[in-house]
């Protein structure tokens, strides 16, 4: 059985092969947090630390929505960032990936639906990848991607789309 | 509810409100550390701080109904309100020289929400209105009616990177209502793993500071450090950010002689490498001017703000909660509290590696003193209607949890003061007179977290 960093390894090269092969450039993320505990950003901040370095894999966490391909969206949705969630989602460029990371993206996790939080990033935005985990593992989150990329291919597939 | 270190007491004042009127005179002009609090008191209970300073709407935004306030019983958790005219307000400036200059709440890069309004003349900050409580998801509520063993895995996911010092808080604070004594082994366990929380955070804090000025060695070391000794974490404990670590009455997580080993050696390694990025930062000149006379809290508006933790000790304000009210087993370890005067970037900076170098000292200690046995006891039933704190130095600061118990092991009224709610009005008062680019610097030195505070 393969090591545990034999296995990361694994996921990096097949995300790479894959955007290629879908995409047939790199990705684009842009991240939201709709109210998260902050577990679930600084898990995405660790794909960027010289452990994951998914950014040498072609995967970069872009400044603007304009530039993603995909927003990874983390906490339940607050009524205070209700606003900034469809505002970023509205402006993203198509195909607009949705990646729910976390719990609470997912279903509104302990917290669930209060006066203040909607519980679910899909009571305000369709979404493309539900990644569980309370937070989920960098690992967890590398293989959001690749679930998303085939969501991908098999939308535009179905649609008939050129794919490039 | 006072603090008062040097006696190690508590003293709780209490006063009976009108229930037609709800209103108490406000205490914030005589303690300016009171003003958040009376907000916070008249948006989620309707009682109403007579002569306040600051009339404007704090945990809740101004498209909040003003009557409506959710912390009271006959409010139900799920209740939707209708968003209103927005009672939102921002410094006004009336000299054409002055640049608003508007930010966030989604921000760059991979960071929590909060809008800044910068007013700034030229480059020079002249004033800065921060709008927090984005994420504030109403927990204290949400945790009314629950089971205190289930409130226990709500407590530890106020926060992701203090989430131990959260749980612990909360454990303590039920223990204490409960009357109940953790063996002593599980006290030395706690300590040993909020120093790990400790270190992973001050040592990625460290690396973070680096990236307010573009020195990519720290970023990246700092980065590196931190994942070691997070999956330091995941080895011993099963989960990266120390959740599920705590029950109620001791611990769950135990710690073999192996993995006991295996702290010993990791953090032998972290030590080493750490040493050597804190010789290049502190002996680089260009990091040492970015951060020094970079955002200076003055001791005096840190003692009117009763600011706590690094941002606290960093400008000559000598408080740490693990010293001064002892818990867990602070009182059987030995540890040097360290203190610096200049209030700037690097005294904040300064005062997280000294107490990384501490946090290795404690856990040697620990490691050598840990006693064999039970980890957990049994929580009794609990008295209803009797309230009780816990309380943790969290890598952020003091964090103080009141809980008052309910029918059936339930939680009544819970109410959780984070090192970061104390410490978020003295940012403002650190960045005026500084220059915009620097803002993000002197941000991360105080390195606050925004769910911690808005909750």
């Amino acid at each position: 059985m393969k090591s545990g960093k034999e296995q990361t390894a694994d996921l990096r090269w097949a995300l790479q092969k894959r955007m290629k092969e879908v995409l047939g450039r790199s990705l684009h993320i842009r991240h939201v947090d709709s109210g998260s505990c902050n577990g679930c950003d600084f898990e995405m901040n660790t794909l960027t630390n010289p452990i994951y370095d998914i950014q040498r894999f072609g995967v970069d966490f872009v400044a603007s929505p304009r530039h993603a391909d995909m927003l990874m969206v983390t906490g339940g949705v607050t009524r205070h960032l209700e606003e900034a969630l469809i505002k970023t989602y509205n402006a993203a460029s198509e195909p607009k990936m949705v990646v729910a990371i976390g719990a609470c993206a997912c279903s509104g996790g302990i917290f669930g639906r209060t006066y203040a939080n909607y519980g679910g990033i899909d009571h305000i935005v369709p979404v493309y990848v539900y990644v569980p985990g309370c937070p989920p593992r960098p690992e967890a989150i590398i293989e959001g991607i690749l679930l998303a990329l085939d969501r991908y291919e098999e939308l535009s597939r179905n649609k008939g789309e050129n794919r490039h | 509810m006072f603090s008062f270190d040097r006696f190690r007491h508590f003293l709780t004042v209490k006063t009976l409100i009108n229930p037609l009127d709800p209103t108490f005179p406000s205490v914030a002009v005589q303690l300016p550390a009171a003003n958040w609090y009376e907000r916070e008191v008249k948006d989620l209970l309707g009682l109403r701080p007579q002569g306040h300073p600051d009339p404007r709407p704090l945990v809740l935004h101004g498209d909040w109904p003003e009557d409506l306030h959710p912390l009271r019983k006959d409010f139900p958790l799920d209740q939707h309100a209708p968003r209103v005219q927005s009672r939102e307000a921002f410094m006004r400036y009336d000299s054409e020289d002055v640049t608003e200059i508007p930010v966030g709440p989604i921000h760059a890069g991979i960071i929590e929400p909060g809008h800044f309004r910068f007013g700034a003349v030229g480059d020079t900050i002249l004033h800065l209105d921060a709008r927090l409580f984005f994420t504030h998801r109403g927990l204290e509520k949400a945790s009314e009616g629950m089971p205190v063993q289930k409130a226990l895995f709500l407590a530890e996911r106020i926060c992701g990177v203090c989430a131990l010092s959260h749980s612990i808080a909360f454990a303590q604070a039920i223990e204490r209502a409960g009357n109940v004594t953790i063996p002593p082994r599980a006290d030395y366990l706690r300590t040993l793993f909020l120093e790990l929380e400790r270190l992973y955070n001050h040592i990625g804090d460290v690396g973070n500071i680096c990236a307010g000025f573009g020195f990519a060695v720290g970023i990246s070391q700092g980065a590196r450090l931190k994942e070691e000794l997070q999956q330091l974490n995941e080895r011993i404990t099963g989960h990266r950010y120390l959740r599920g670590v705590v029950s109620l009455g001791g611990m769950r997580a135990d710690v073999t002689e192996q993995e006991r080993e295996d702290i010993y050696q990791t953090l032998q390694y972290v030590k080493k490498e750490f040493k050597e990025l804190v010789d290049l930062l502190l002996t680089h000149d260009i990091a040492i001017n970015r951060m020094a006379t970079t955002g200076i809290l003055r001791l005096e508006h840190a003692n009117d703000l009763e600011v706590v933790g690094v941002a606290a000790r960093a400008s000559g304000r000598s408080v740490d909660i693990r010293r001064d009210q002892p818990y867990a087993a602070y009182d059987r370890v030995h540890f040097h509290v360290p203190v610096y005067k200049e209030g700037d970037v690097l005294a904040r900076i300064r005062v997280r590696i000294d107490e990384v170098f501490e946090s290795f000292s404690i856990i040697k200690q620990l490691l050598q003193q840990l006693l064999d046995g039970d980890i957990r006891t049994n929580i009794p039933n609990l008295t209803p209607y009797r309230s009780a704190m816990g309380w943790c130095e969290s890598p952020r600061g003091e964090t103080v949890h009141w809980v008052m118990i309910g029918p059936n092991q339930t939680v009544y009224r819970y109410r959780v003061r984070s090192a970061t709610y104390s410490n978020w009005p003295a940012v403002p008062l650190a960045v005026k007179g500084n220059i915009v680019p620097d803002f993000p610097l002197i941000n991360k030195s105080f390195e606050l977290c925004y769910a911690c505070c808005d909750r």
